[in-house]
């Protein structure tokens, strides 16, 4: 009995070739589909299967008719129906939400950097959309995900205070360098600097805001200029090209050491979905030692205070600024900050250095392209203890395709600013 | 102190692949129009160190991409995408007779390849080069399952495609070299076909140091594959490269239960004794190894193409290719310095046009090719050890071909084996037309 096979007296039993490449990739290259062998307009659906670390799964599917050969080219043909519609070709990624049944308030997230996140893509015969585990595909192959390219080392970094993780690119060097900041959630998240790294930047993950209990949080500006030195003065690493990137909370410390620093001077910044307060964001939160609502914090910081001694000083900012804002954003105030921060810049006259990315539809968690987009997840507020459910806003394909678009800018911009230019040549189209 | 130059951005894509996958490699934020070298290192499982290189000039924007720069001397030259790997050779210095094989098939070929400054052709490992980075080549894709088989008495690896099967199924059978070759087999796994390579050569695989095992032995392998819950028995093939493709036509014609949906040949000849069992044809071989027909080279290696020559007219001589009941893909190499496939190959096509059956018949015929065509852009080697089964004497062969026209005749040759055996083993046209290459 070989219950993946239709049989009928006028069909023939239907053994399609799926086959998908790189069948081994980084988590943003992209990924081409393509179904050969089942009958000319005939119902399909593409289905992706995830069991992250935390032992929870994550789907997408896509419904599609193959044409007059029998084929479907997902970069070519449109879905008309699943977690994402029309022609997109890395649909079956981004468009992943949690299994029917799954815990509330997820968020996909890779800890462990050194192995692969495995997906099983499958072809099933009709237009499915629940059930996937109860029926048999009629095809499968399995991919591997990965953030770490082959032969990118990646070092514990615990140097006196300093907590961090270390990712160098192969080869002899020298290379640029980042330091990389992630947002309040705190904890020591590799993912992003596993992937600078495999792009030819020396990163460093920085821990600021510990998970554990009986860790103190480390938001003084000297810890940060300290990690700053790690990496620039290691022998791997040019000095004068390291770059600070921020996402949330890290851009409000990444503007803050820009402009007021004098130990270290970054070569350039990258400020992803944040804001410009100098109490650095988590006093807002914590006035009054209550946290309003819970859920949506963008309203608390509105509106943008007009006092300059409560937002840094962007007049003072000497290196090139690259600021990536997501137009839903419901967690933090990024559009008027951006609005805000773009006069402040005006007025002082560095303006150009300025160059701001807005992404309508986008939300607050704008990371690496290709990864599942949720909406709102569970989130811990460390220095309460206190477990919410945060709105980060945003939606599927508008937040997808400013991962995409963003992750292609930013990594633009580093090499722009982080490798030495050649005044006589004109600069390298990417 | 002064600043170091950056390293130039080194990007090869895909940087895990197949083996048999195309990839990128770009230099950027080199200065303008200055030489470098691209270099591929490998370092094989036997302990040896295999290279090639490719001289580049960077352009006005300081770039050198291989898709669109011609390489102006090295092991290659021209515009050759995947010329660092399928040029390389041992480095200075090596073993002589080398072959690359992988035997672990579960790991990949690591492969570092890199950017040296000037027009390099000796001395990579002293000199510090600009920029390095390291490439994965796999046998195995994910999700593709290894299985040791010893059963029915039959010694072999099964490898199936992930999914939930059952799979069209191949029988993979490499030459008189021997042993258990693992990779093709994995390969072709990764395209979607449960494939068993088998073992028959060794001689514990018969259980006698003297003799070989008989016809039953590949009867109780298809057999075997046959009745697999994870196989559609209906779809078995058998791919063989020079001896196992004259085993393959001598079951396909006269064997009861062997009834391969289709074959790929490689390198191979129809001339045996008819009727007979593998002994009775190493048997036979064996008398004319050390026969005046054994020729050598002028650097005394064994040329052994004439063994099988002239063609026999004798029809108990050789497999009567007019019974052949399904498509036959023929690859041929025509500076086969081993077997005669050239001369093999029009024979068979001549018996085939008498009979009425010459329309499953299909040839590819590749000048400057030699005997060992096997997946592409792994290096080719004109000459090898090889160790005689039997006598367990070790002598140095020639296997023919020149390096480039031997590696696009890989490239060519294995992209038309996958479309042929798809056609035949995943469509369901009638497998009396003719492939459509």
């Amino acid at each position: 009995m070989f219950p993946n096979k239709l049989l009928s007296s006028t069909m023939a039993t239907i053994s399609p070739l799926l086959s998908v490449k790189p069948t081994r990739g980084l988590v943003d290259e992209k990924i081409q589909i393509i179904v050969r062998n089942v009958p000319p307009r005939f119902p399909v659906t593409l289905h992706s299967l995830f069991h992250s670390e935390d032992k929870d799964y994550w789907e997408a599917f896509g419904h599609y008719t193959s044409d007059n050969r029998g084929t479907v080219t997902v970069s070519e043909h449109a879905s008309v129906g699943g977690t994402y519609e029309g022609t997109e070709p890395m649909g079956l990624l981004w468009s992943m939400h949690p299994a029917p049944g799954s815990r509330t308030g997820l968020r996909l997230r890779k800890m462990n950097v050194l192995t692969p996140m495995v997906v099983h893509i499958s072809v099933y015969s009709g237009h499915v959309t629940e059930g996937f585990s109860k029926q048999s595909p009629l095809a499968t192959v399995d991919i591997e995900r990965w953030y770490l390219a082959p032969g990118v080392r990646r070092i514990d970094i615990r140097d006196e205070e300093v907590k961090g993780t270390l990712f160098i690119p192969p080869g002899p060097g020298p290379f640029p360098g980042v330091l990389d900041l992630w947002g309040g959630g705190g904890g020591l998240v590799e993912y992003r600097s596993a992937l600078l790294a495999s792009h030819g930047f020396v990163s460093m993950a920085l821990e600021y805001i510990s998970t554990e209990k009986n860790r103190a949080s480390n938001l003084h500006i000297k810890y940060f200029e300290k990690a700053f030195r790690i990496v620039q003065e290691h022998p791997l690493v040019m000095k004068d090209s390291v770059a600070l990137f921020g996402l949330s909370l890290g851009t409000s410390i990444t503007l803050h050491m820009a402009a007021y620093s004098k130990a270290v001077s970054p070569r350039c910044c990258v400020c992803v979905s944040g804001m410009t307060d100098t109490e650095l964001n988590t006093n807002y939160i914590f006035k009054g030692g209550r946290i309003l609502g819970g859920v949506i914090w963008k309203d608390i910081m509105l509106p943008i205070p007009t006092d300059p001694g409560l937002k840094v000083d962007m007049g003072r900012i000497k290196c090139p600024v690259i600021l990536i804002v997501g137009e839903d954003d419901q967690n933090l105030a990024a559009v008027e900050s951006a609005e805000d921060l773009t006069q402040m810049m005006r007025a002082a006259g560095n303006e150009h250095l300025l160059t701001t990315f807005r992404y309508p539809g986008a939300g607050h968690l704008i990371e690496p392209p290709y990864t599942p987009h949720v909406r709102a997840s569970k989130f811990m507020v460390h220095q309460t203890g206190e477990k919410v459910t945060m709105l980060w806003g945003g939606y599927p394909k508008p937040h997808a395709s400013a991962q995409e678009d963003s992750w292609e800018k930013i990594l633009r911009f580093l090499q722009q600013h982080l490798y030495p230019s050649q005044d006589s040549v004109p600069k390298a189209k990417l | 102190m002064t600043e170091r130059a950056p390293s130039p951005l080194l990007l090869i894509h895909p940087s895990r692949g197949l083996i048999d996958e195309k990839f990128s490699v770009i230099v950027q934020h080199l200065p303008p129009f200055i030489e470098i070298t691209l270099h591929a290192l490998i370092h094989s499982d036997d302990g040896d160190l295999w290279e090639a290189f490719g001289h580049y000039v960077s352009d006005a924007t300081g770039l050198v991409n291989v898709d669109s720069n011609a390489s102006l001397g090295g092991t290659y030259d021209g515009l050759e995408p995947m010329g660092l790997l399928w040029s390389m050779r041992p480095v200075p210095g090596s073993r002589l007779g080398l072959r690359l094989r992988k035997k672990e098939v579960n790991t990949p070929v690591v492969v570092t390849i890199s950017v040296y400054r000037g027009h390099m052709g000796q001395g990579f490992n002293e000199q510090t080069a600009l920029a390095s980075v390291v490439a994965e080549r796999w046998y195995m894709a994910p999700g593709v399952r290894r299985l040791d088989i010893t059963e029915a008495g039959v010694t072999g690896t099964l490898f199936l495609p992930s999914g939930p099967g059952p799979f069209p199924a191949l029988l993979d059978l490499w030459g008189g070299g021997g042993g258990l070759v693992e990779y093709r087999s994995a390969l072709l796994a990764s395209h979607g076909f449960a494939s068993l390579a088998l073992e028959y050569m060794t001689p514990r695989t018969s259980g006698d140091s003297t003799s070989h095992v008989g016809n039953e032995y590949f009867e109780a392998a298809f057999t075997l594959l046959k009745q697999h819950p994870q196989v559609c028995g209906d779809r078995i093939a058998i791919v063989g490269l020079s001896f196992g493709a004259s085993v393959a036509l001598g079951m396909a014609v006269y064997s009861t239960v062997i009834q391969p949906r289709c074959l790929v040949c490689v390198s191979c000849s129809h001339v045996q004794p008819v009727k007979g069992s593998l002994s009775d044809v190493f048997a036979d071989i064996s008398k004319y190894v050390h026969n005046i027909n054994t020729r050598y080279d002028e650097e005394n290696r064994v040329i052994w193409r004439d063994l099988l020559l002239p063609i026999p007219t004798d029809p108990t001589k050789k497999v009567d290719m007019g019974k052949l009941p399904c498509p036959v893909l023929l690859i041929v190499g025509e500076d086969d310095q081993n077997w005669p496939a050239t001369e093999s190959a029009e024979d068979m096509k001549q018996m085939m046009e008498k009979a009425g059956n010459s329309h499953l018949l299909t040839t590819l015929s590749y000048p400057g090719t030699g005997h060992l065509i096997e997946p592409p852009y792994s290096p080719h080697v004109r000459v090898s050890n090889f160790m005689m089964t039997q006598t367990r004497q070790k002598i140095l062969v020639l296997w023919g071909g020149d390096t480039a026209p031997h590696s696009h005749a890989q490239e060519d040759s294995w992209k038309k084996t996958i479309t042929f055996l798809e056609e035949h083993l995943y469509r369901t046209t009638s497998v009396t037309s003719q492939s459509q290459l």
